[in-house]
């Protein structure tokens, strides 16, 4: 059989096109899951098959209490203070009861509840719809249910942003480094046009500290291991009344909220 | 055919001219948007998409609307729309560039837009929008291309074009509901998540493409030999009286839901876009505008004396592109990132910088269209009769 230039061409084409089909496949009956790899796990590193935290409002008084979880989190992570709500940047701050809990407020709502702050940040959802949105799995769950994020494959799309119910990601629309106070080298800065928010400190936890926030709370903010009935979280939840922000959407909030003031273990 | 594009009237030149310049601007401002980041925009953490995501939406709708035209010729045989498929499919084309360029100037890292082949998700709407999208242009360019070449040599078109056209029909309709599903399937984005967003979707589609078919059409028959043909835009201006009526009923159905519900996360999106929220209006105007111009369309399509003159036809062909661009190319976003998710209320304004990259979208359009229909345009010239052996060129 002897073909021509133009027959050789065309059969040529086809296979391309079946061979990066049939790659593309392949790709797709992948599990939708991804783990960053580690090459020597640190033993001390803290684990959980369900990691969640527990704000207990009551044990934060002063403004300061709030101020020193903020900033050692945003310290620790490079987050820049860009100066205007536009660009703003934010893993964790303050919100007012109507706006973190919108539709449970009321007209008679004790003072104390009324303008008492918040602290909200990424929920890490067990059912989170940023990851279900993103087209190129920049953001994802790790088994032990935190809510990653891949700075260098986000292609700045932003679906994730209007997925998530919580407010809780932000978009670099500008180069953050210049707005970094002092920048922390053990922790990479962003660069513009990509995506970020709380990421319950995996790499604390890797090397078996707590988040930067739970550690400068005081004891107002805990934090463990859902799935383990011993773990403070559970104990906690056990004893008091909690909420989660938005649980009627079914995105299955880790952050858990006491509200009153009972005391507890 | 190509070569039939290189060959055009000062007039032909000086619209290219035009636009070239326009797109010249726009990426001007484009690199500076490279260079410092999206913060040139008016977008922001609470307003995270704005008019660029709008206008690709407007544009899915622009794209797949070529199916009032192809779908009455090819599969109820429809004759006088014969001599408009290819026009109807040539307007498909650029708008589907357009939408894949307004996703690209959206991105914040637009040179990893590959990660997106390179880690296919299917659980993202976002894969099956571009699966669709790139899906369409390509039916789009076979067919039109392959038709228009066949009318040229004046022979009938080659028997494996048919199924393509039928594929390509089945699949306009597809290209907007996926992109309806983007928006629809978001929890807690109370404006979008509602099952009758898809049809929205459609019905403005289908009104605001063959709007702007039925003013194409008038455009070509002025400025070229070719005469689209009376009948079929009228029969066009029949569709978008319908549809758009049925436009205007989809937002009455969606207002008495949230107002007859009373359910204040419903109801907060129209009252930011319609009367203001919080104080904010700065959204009011355009939708009244677009509100107003839907009457104006509406009163000028249902009476019929109005809607068979071709004068009065155009002015309403007008209000509803523009009303429906409005509509959809910029409440919708706007609508459904305000109020927040805090439910405080953050407004959103595109800026300077940000409306001329929009302008060089969609001057980008433009230049493929008045290239495409230069292209058809002089092959319908040369060949005086349709199939049909009817006069497609006036004397």
């Amino acid at each position: 059989m002897s073909i021509n230039r133009r027959q050789f061409l065309k059969i040529a084409g086809i296979s391309t096109i079946v061979g990066l089909g049939g790659t593309t496949a392949v790709d797709l009956l992948q599990r939708n899951w991804l783990e960053a790899a580690q090459y020597s796990p640190n033993p001390k590193a803290l684990t959980a098959k369900r990691w969640a935290m527990v704000v207990d409002v009551s044990k934060l008084k002063t403004e300061d209490d709030y101020k020193k979880i903020m900033d050692a989190c945003h310290r620790e992570h490079n987050v820049p203070d860009l100066g205007n709500p536009k660009d703003e940047i934010k893993w964790i701050w303050k919100e007012t009861y109507e706006h973190a809990f919108p539709g449970q407020e009321h007209e008679y709502l004790a003072e104390g509840i009324k303008h008492k702050p918040f602290l909200v940040l990424c929920n890490h959802c067990d059912n989170p719809s940023c990851v279900r949105v993103c087209p190129t799995k920049a953001t994802f769950k790790r088994k032990d249910g935190i809510v990653m994020m891949d700075m260098h494959r986000c292609i700045g799309c932003r679906f994730c942003m209007a997925a998530c119910p919580f407010g809780a990601r932000s978009f670099n629309w500008k180069d953050p480094r210049p707005f970094i106070k002092e920048e922390n080298k053990e922790f990479p800065a962003r660069m513009r046009g990509v995506v970020e928010k709380c990421t319950f400190c995996y790499e604390r936890l890797a090397k078996g500290l707590k988040p930067a926030c739970v550690e400068a709370s005081n004891g107002a903010l805990v934090f463990g291991d859902l799935k383990d009935p011993e773990s403070e979280a559970r104990k906690i939840l056990r004893l008091n009344y909690t909420i989660r922000r938005k649980s009627e959407l079914g995105t299955q909030p880790s952050v858990y909220y006491i509200i009153g003031g009972n005391d507890h273990a | 055919m190509l070569e039939t594009a290189l060959k055009g009237s000062r007039k032909y030149w000086g619209l290219v001219f035009f636009l070239l310049s326009i797109i010249g601007v726009g990426f001007i401002f484009y690199l500076q948007q490279f260079f410092y980041g999206l913060g040139i925009t008016g977008m922001s953490r609470d307003v995270s998409w704005g008019l660029y995501i709008g206008q690709f939406t407007f544009l899915v709708g622009v794209a797949a609307a070529a199916v009032m035209v192809v779908l009455p010729y090819y599969l109820h045989n429809y004759k006088k729309y014969g001599r408009i498929s290819v026009l109807a499919e040539f307007l498909a084309i650029p708008s589907v560039i357009m939408c894949m360029l307004f996703i690209f100037v959206d991105m914040g890292q637009p040179l990893r837009v590959l990660n997106v082949l390179l880690h296919p998700t299917p659980s993202s709407v976002m894969f099956f929008d571009m699966l669709v999208l790139s899906g369409y242009l390509f039916w789009n360019i076979l067919v039109g291309w392959t038709i228009l070449g066949a009318e040229r040599k004046g022979i009938p078109p080659p028997s494996w074009i048919k199924p393509i056209i039928y594929i390509a029909i089945a699949w306009a309709p597809s290209i907007h509901i996926v992109t309806a599903f983007l928006y629809a399937g978001l929890p807690g984005r109370h404006f979008w998540l509602t099952a009758i967003l898809a049809a929205k979707f459609l019905a403005s589609a289908f009104a605001s493409g063959p709007a702007l078919i039925i003013i194409l059409c008038l455009i070509v028959r002025k400025f070229t030999k070719f005469d689209p043909g009376k009948e079929a835009i009228q029969t066009l201006g029949k569709t978008i009286t319908y549809t758009m009526i049925i436009n205007v009923m989809f937002l009455g159905f969606e207002v008495f839901t949230s107002f007859y519900s009373t359910i204040p996360g419903h109801m907060h999106p129209f009252d930011y876009l319609y009367v203001g929220l919080d104080g904010y209006t700065k959204l009011v105007p355009m939708m009244w505008l677009s509100s107003i111009l839907a009457v104006i369309a509406l009163v000028l399509l249902l009476n019929p004396n109005w809607r068979k003159n071709e004068r009065t036809l155009a002015v309403a062909s007008v209000a509803v592109f523009f009303s429906l661009w409005i509509d959809k190319g910029f409440g919708l976003i706007i609508g459904g990132f305000v109020p927040n998710m805090f439910e405080r209320v953050f407004e959103y304004w595109p800026t300077i910088p940000e409306a001329f990259i929009t302008l060089g979208v969609w001057a980008v359009g433009f230049l493929i269209l008045t290239i495409l229909y230069k292209i058809a345009t002089t092959v319908k010239e040369e060949v005086v009769y349709d199939k049909y052996g009817e006069k497609q060129v006036k004397i």
